[in-house]
């Protein structure tokens, strides 16, 4: 059997089941808006959303790839590229671009023209440490991951602090060799 | 012998070599739960050592296995998670099957939040929708 051709980010989003946009925005808001009442600092707030995002993030990406029908990226650039144009479109219904490389191609930015979390939201003075996004950054952490490259995501420009738009910083650490026998300390 | 499953068993594995899910269909080929794991480790370290073993580079391991008596497709995500089906010798569209309980996997198994990743499964959402893909594959034949 041939190959089966990668679908475009915009054929998955138009098959998939989609929940209504708004619903989306205000639930996961209201999930920041109790973390911050239950954790009560907004750093915890931060670590506990990437922890969320990571979690759903390792399990994501088996979704991704079954519908998607990618294949093995041949370097980290393919992979930001196939994240930012078929990840983001399937799973938020917007697109990023990628920039900003570095010269050896391991440290990469997502960026974020259009980002539906943030529909509603202004930060109020008292939360101007959150990173309200942060569970983005753990999925993607999360999911690349599961396919072999730790990584580490962070935010450098985010709207709700006053920039033109969100940028997110991927930096490949390392790249686990998938080869047997693994390592059992990994 | 009128209307034989095509398809023996099913069996999931995760990345470790653990079997996560076994289900038979149909008298044929059916095992007990020993034999059942044993197969499964079995086949993880076989398909391990083909990918050492291949002349082709980065080769992703043995997809089919053909017997007398059996074939057997494997399918293994990039996330190392292996399907495979034991099936009637020469059974048609097994590929797609297994793309297809792939997404089943994605849907029933991953997206329950109380199942616990590389933990074997046991939804039951899962296993009727993978009731109905089985069945289905069966109809396609004999409409054939």
């Amino acid at each position: 059997m041939p190959p089966v051709a990668p679908r475009s980010g915009d054929a998955i989003f138009t098959s998939v089941e989609r929940v209504n946009a708004e619903l989306f925005t205000l639930t996961y808001g209201a999930i920041v808006r109790q973390l911050l009442t239950d954790l009560e600092e907004v750093d915890e707030v931060n670590k506990q959303l990437d922890q969320m995002g990571y979690n759903i993030g390792i399990r994501l990406i088996d979704e991704f790839l079954a519908k998607s029908n990618v294949s093995r990226c041949v370097d980290f650039k393919e992979t930001a590229e196939v994240i930012a144009k078929v990840g983001f479109k399937m799973f938020l219904g917007v697109t990023a671009t990628v920039t900003n490389w570095d010269a050896d191609g391991t440290t990469c930015s997502l960026v974020l023209e259009d980002n539906p979390l943030v529909d509603f939201v202004e930060l109020p003075d008292t939360c101007q440490g959150l990173y309200y996004c942060n569970i983005l950054s753990g999925v993607i952490r999360g999911a690349l991951e599961m396919v072999s490259m730790k990584t580490e995501v962070t935010w450098i420009r985010d709207m709700l602090r006053g920039d033109d738009a969100f940028e997110m910083q991927v930096k490949l650490l390392k790249q686990v060799p998938e080869e047997y026998p693994y390592k059992d300390d990994e | 012998m009128a209307a034989a499953a095509a398809v023996y068993s099913l069996y999931i594995i995760n990345k470790s070599g653990g079997l996560i899910f076994y289900k038979d269909y149909g008298s044929a080929g059916r095992m007990d739960t020993n034999d059942s794991l044993r197969l499964a480790s079995l086949w993880h370290s076989m398909h391990a050592i083909s990918q050492q073993l291949s002349p082709v580079p980065s080769c992703s391991g043995i997809e089919l296995l053909q017997a007398d008596t059996f074939d057997l497709h494997c399918f293994q995500s990039l996330t190392g998670t292996k399907f495979f089906v034991v099936c009637e010798p020469g059974t048609q569209h097994m590929e797609g099957l297994l793309k297809h309980i792939y997404e089943l996997y994605t849907d029933f198994v991953l997206k329950n939040p109380f199942y616990e990743m590389e933990m074997p499964i046991r939804c039951e959402l899962f296993d009727i929708n993978l009731a109905q893909a089985v069945q289905k594959d069966r109809v396609a034949l004999l409409g054939r």
